[in-house]
């Protein structure tokens, strides 16, 4: 049993997001809270903006929710930086407790599995989960400095630049978190860095699978079972694999990292990050939940949890999914 | 004087032909291998140095002028010919004409490189 | 899944994802790296007329002056923001010449001067084309020891 079940049902009171301008060309341009121009925010390097993101979308779901800063009892956050550094330092600037985590790109599905798994517990009354990322400090740290001129293959995906943040508190909205399946780590073998889609579908799979197993669920279900930063080529597989297993997720699966970018040239598979779920989760799903628009959602963010030392040792990438299901109640 | 225009002229073919060919093989490997950046370049220079110390290259700079000289593959042969031509002059020239011919294109690169960074800052691509 | 059994899903999922792979495109690459590659060294045969004519410079001097105007280009260009454009549709037309040695030295040299002037900028300068001094003074001066002996 991988699965953990709320009683309580832990709920998602506001939200927070920012994101950078090629974001917000895409769908979630209409939804975020603040909208950059200016990728560096204001600030001197690609690091201190993307902290700086972080801390906004922090304070953001903090004030959405009408609530006080000391009403807060824990921030559980984390990045892709190394030693995440972008929480740690958003953190200073709050006067309240910080969990740091690290889960690559589904950061954000474990904050809010943790979170609730908190709440539900009745340790902790208001909880902030937030994460975030940015292209140009991702591209600094994993691949080559951004003015180097070589081509991106055409499987690479894009980091986006953007954070979000959710205040999950005991009581206060309708939209709740219902039960959380941690993933095991799933490595197929994939040694390509710049085919994570691939490398990740995997974890994603056998989360999803494992699952639907615990909860006794069909996919149908879920109004939509969302998927982090998979990208075009990633949603492909991960539909396939849970075909395989007898399971038909055609209809209800998105993908945060597809759906993100108004993609208008073929060149690559869509939006990747830590940032991709948390915006694209915490400002349009997010939004179209209070709505009532959709109502059973799976947000099974997928990370890929290699670092450059592992991969130039030629290791292959082990991935994570981390599932938690988000409903109207 | 027409001679001389048509001279030139086929100076610009030439290296362009040739450089042309040389940046296509490298994509061509690429192309087949998914070799990085990095590894192409050490490959392209280490082919220059290889050719060079058969003294072939020689031929295809005389041939082509920049169109050999301005690929990397140039860079190996300047250092190839400057480790020949140091040998002549004992083992001392052996040991250090290499990066003495090369040190014009590293000193530029330091130099200039260097300068940049004062000046400029790098920033997030549209696409 | 451990031992055989993972290896062989291992082959089999990774044959499956290679089958996703978009074909390459190599009339289209190679193209355009013939093309962008003999544009930049018609430049550098320019600069090396302009050289000879103009300055009078001839042998090594002129080959290494031309290297000199052409790595300058490469970092302007670089430090403009406008070279890893050229390099993201020329491919190895735009890394292969010179002025691509050169935006490997002055890229990281940009980057990474927010980490400080030493440790950072001059530090990391050399992170993508230091293999390239390694192995060339490696394998020139091994060709200057086989002449020396032979």
């Amino acid at each position: 049993m991988q699965t953990v079940f709320f009683k309580n049902k832990p709920r998602i009171i506001a939200t927070g997001t920012i994101a950078g301008p090629k974001e917000c060309a895409g769908v979630v341009g209409k939804y975020v809270d603040k909208t950059l121009t200016d990728d560096r925010f204001g600030e001197s390097t690609y690091e201190k903006a993307e902290c700086k993101m972080l801390t906004y979308a922090i304070s953001r779901a903090i004030e959405n929710a009408n609530e006080k800063e000391e009403n807060v009892d824990l921030l559980i956050s984390g990045d892709l930086l190394n030693q995440i550094i972008s929480a740690s330092f958003a953190a200073r600037d709050f006067d309240f407790p910080f969990l740091g985590v690290y889960s690559a790109c589904s950061t954000l599905s474990e904050s809010f599995a943790l979170a609730a798994m908190l709440i539900n517990a009745g340790y902790y009354q208001k909880i902030v989960a937030a994460t975030g990322s940015h292209f140009s400090s991702a591209e600094r740290q994993y691949r080559y400095p951004l003015e180097l001129g070589n081509t991106r293959p055409p499987q690479s995906q894009w980091t986006v630049t953007g954070a979000g943040g959710a205040l999950i508190a005991k009581e206060g909205s309708r939209v709740a978190i219902t039960s959380a399946t941690l993933g095991k780590v799933v490595d197929f073998g994939i040694t390509d860095v710049n085919n994570m889609g691939a490398a990740m579908a995997p974890a994603a799979a056998d989360t999803i699978l494992n699952h639907l197993r615990d909860t006794g669920r069909s996919a149908d279900y879920y109004d939509l079972i969302i998927t982090g930063d998979l990208g075009a080529l990633g949603s492909r597989i991960v539909k396939d694999l849970v075909w395989e297993k007898g399971v038909d997720i055609q209809k209800n699966h998105v993908d945060c990292g597809e759906i993100i970018y108004n993609v208008v040239e073929d060149e690559f598979q869509g939006g990747s990050g830590a940032g991709c779920s948390a915006v694209v989760f915490n400002s349009y799903i997010y939004d179209k939940l209070r709505k009532k628009e959709i109502n059973r959602v799976l947000l099974a963010a997928t990370g890929a949890l290699l670092s450059t030392v592992s991969s130039g040792q030629g290791e292959s990438i082990p991935c994570i999914s981390h599932a938690v299901s988000i409903e109207n109640v | 004087m027409f001679e001389q225009y048509i001279e030139i002229f086929l100076g610009f073919l030439k290296a362009f032909a040739v450089g042309g060919l040389i940046c296509m093989i490298a994509q061509i490997v690429i192309n087949f291998t998914d070799l990085t950046a990095g590894k192409i370049l050490v490959m392209f220079m280490l082919l220059g140095v290889a050719f060079q110390g058969l003294g072939l290259y020689q031929y295809l700079v005389d041939f082509a002028g920049a169109g050999a000289t301005v690929p990397i593959s140039g860079f190996g042969y300047l250092l190839a010919n400057g480790a020949i031509k140091g040998a002549e002059m004992g083992w001392f020239g052996a040991f250090t004409g290499a990066l003495s011919a090369a040190s014009a294109g590293i000193s530029a690169a330091v130099i200039f490189s260097y300068i940049m960074a004062l000046i400029f800052k790098s920033r997030t691509k549209k696409n | 899944m451990t031992g055989k059994n993972r290896q062989n899903y291992n082959k089999n999922y990774i044959a499956y994802v290679n089958s996703f792979d978009p074909p390459t495109q190599h009339f289209k690459n190679c193209f355009r790296a013939f093309l962008v590659g003999g544009l930049i060294c018609c430049i550098g045969q320019f600069i090396r007329y302009m050289l000879e004519g103009v300055a009078g410079l001839s042998g090594d001097e002129l080959a290494g002056a031309t290297s000199i105007v052409l790595i300058f280009l490469g970092t302007l260009l670089t430090g403009l923001g406008v070279y890893d454009r050229i390099g993201r549709n020329a491919g190895a037309g735009s890394i292969v010449p010179i002025t691509g040695f050169a935006n490997s030295v002055a890229s990281p040299a940009i980057e990474f001067k927010t980490e400080g002037m030493v440790y950072g900028m001059a530090a990391k300068m050399f992170i993508v084309a230091g293999p390239i001094i390694v192995f060339g003074v490696l394998a020139g001066t091994a060709v200057g020891l086989i002449y020396l002996l032979l």
